[in-house]
């Protein structure tokens, strides 16, 4: 009747932490998935103006235009704000084959739904982002959304 | 010698490791959510059709000069009361739309001098080049909160017996919205579509004068 010994009563057998280290690789891989690295380096002084009546952005229509003051590094481009697509300044002219062009390589289905993203300084000149805005509906990309940090609402 | 086997390496620090990545990986992200105002650019139009006369009292006017003052209605004003301002100009109701019929939800003191009606309410934002970014979004944001507000007042108004819980019925309804966007709920679309059509967002901007 030996295999039918009590048990000791009160020890609780030690818990394994065998698995931990599978658990710690699964959270590892999915923050290693999730991050995004920031593809494009930013060339310029970007200080996002602030709303409190933002929407949300979907990132998989969406094309992204920079302005602003060039930053530290970029001096040599001067003082003037400048706009920024992908890794490039590029003049107001050349807005408009850009983002043909990035609207061309977006999924077939969601050209039609293409948001231009505006990520641009708090101090520069309306004046540059109204430039834009005339040749984006020269280019017939008319959603566009001000990117801006949320305001609390008080 | 006599042949030994291999002795195990010890896995325990493992876990330590890992956390150590895992904590890294943790500080390094951003789930970056970008947010922002969503507007629409009117398409060019090279039709030399005769733009409809709109009256001077439907019409709002809302100017930013190169030192990011306003003027409002030809009268200089703060920020701050740009949204009750546009508010009550939106609200007002003092006629009818297009159609023959008054605004019934209008909740305005209805004066002859501002907008008839929310379908011909329109407001009219004009800045100069020198003007900064952060002014010009300053006064989106104002414009378009006004919008929202009135939106949910008339959400709140038609709907809340569906959002019983909700503070706010119009967000609700486009997170509901956001949340089934591969079911349609039809329903659904032609309530927001409703309140949309009750305060419709007129809101055109001018180029600013080349100078």
């Amino acid at each position: 009747m030996s295999k039918f010994r009590k048990k000791d009563k009160g020890e609780l057998p030690a818990i394994s932490t065998a698995s931990l280290p599978d658990i710690v690789f699964m959270l590892l891989f999915f923050f290693m998935v999730a991050t995004v690295m920031r593809d494009s380096s930013l060339m310029i002084e970007n200080r996002l103006p602030s709303a409190d009546q933002v929407e949300k952005l979907k990132k998989d229509r969406t094309v992204f235009i920079y302005g602003g003051k060039p930053s530290s590094q970029y001096k040599q481009f001067g003082e003037e704000p400048r706009i920024q697509f992908n890794d490039a300044f590029i003049g107001v002219e050349d807005v408009r084959p850009s983002v043909i062009q990035a609207i061309s390589e977006l999924n077939e289905d969601l050209q039609s739904k293409v948001v231009i993203g505006l990520k641009v300084d708090k101090e520069t000149n309306a004046g540059l982002v109204s430039d834009i805005k005339q040749e984006l509906r020269k280019a017939n990309a008319l959603k566009v959304m001000y990117i801006a940090n949320t305001k609390t609402e008080n | 010698m006599a042949k030994r086997a291999a002795p195990e390496v010890n896995a325990g620090s493992m876990a330590d490791i890992a956390f150590l990545l895992l904590i890294f990986f943790l500080v390094t992200t951003t789930i970056e959510k970008d947010k922002g105002l969503l507007r629409s650019l009117p398409p060019i139009d090279d039709t030399e059709v005769e733009p409809p006369i709109i009256k001077q009292k439907n019409l709002f006017t809302v100017l930013i000069n190169r030192n990011n003052q306003l003027l409002v209605e030809d009268e200089q004003m703060e920020l701050e009361d740009l949204r009750q301002a546009a508010i009550d100009f939106l609200d007002n109701g003092g006629g009818t739309n297009a159609a023959g019929e008054s605004c019934d939800y209008c909740k305005g003191k209805r004066l002859e001098d501002s907008s008839d009606h929310p379908d011909k309410a329109i407001i009219s934002m004009k800045h100069d080049r020198e003007t900064s970014y952060e002014q010009y979004m300053d006064v989106q944001n104002e414009l378009v909160a006004a919008y929202n507000i009135l939106r949910e007042r008339e959400a709140t108004r038609l709907y809340k017996k569906y959002y019983p819980d909700a503070d706010k019925v119009f967000t609700a309804m486009l997170e509901e919205k956001e949340k089934n966007q591969f079911n349609k709920d039809e329903k659904l679309n032609e309530r927001i579509e409703t309140i949309k059509k009750l305060f419709p967002m007129k809101l055109s901007e001018a180029e600013p004068d080349k100078n």
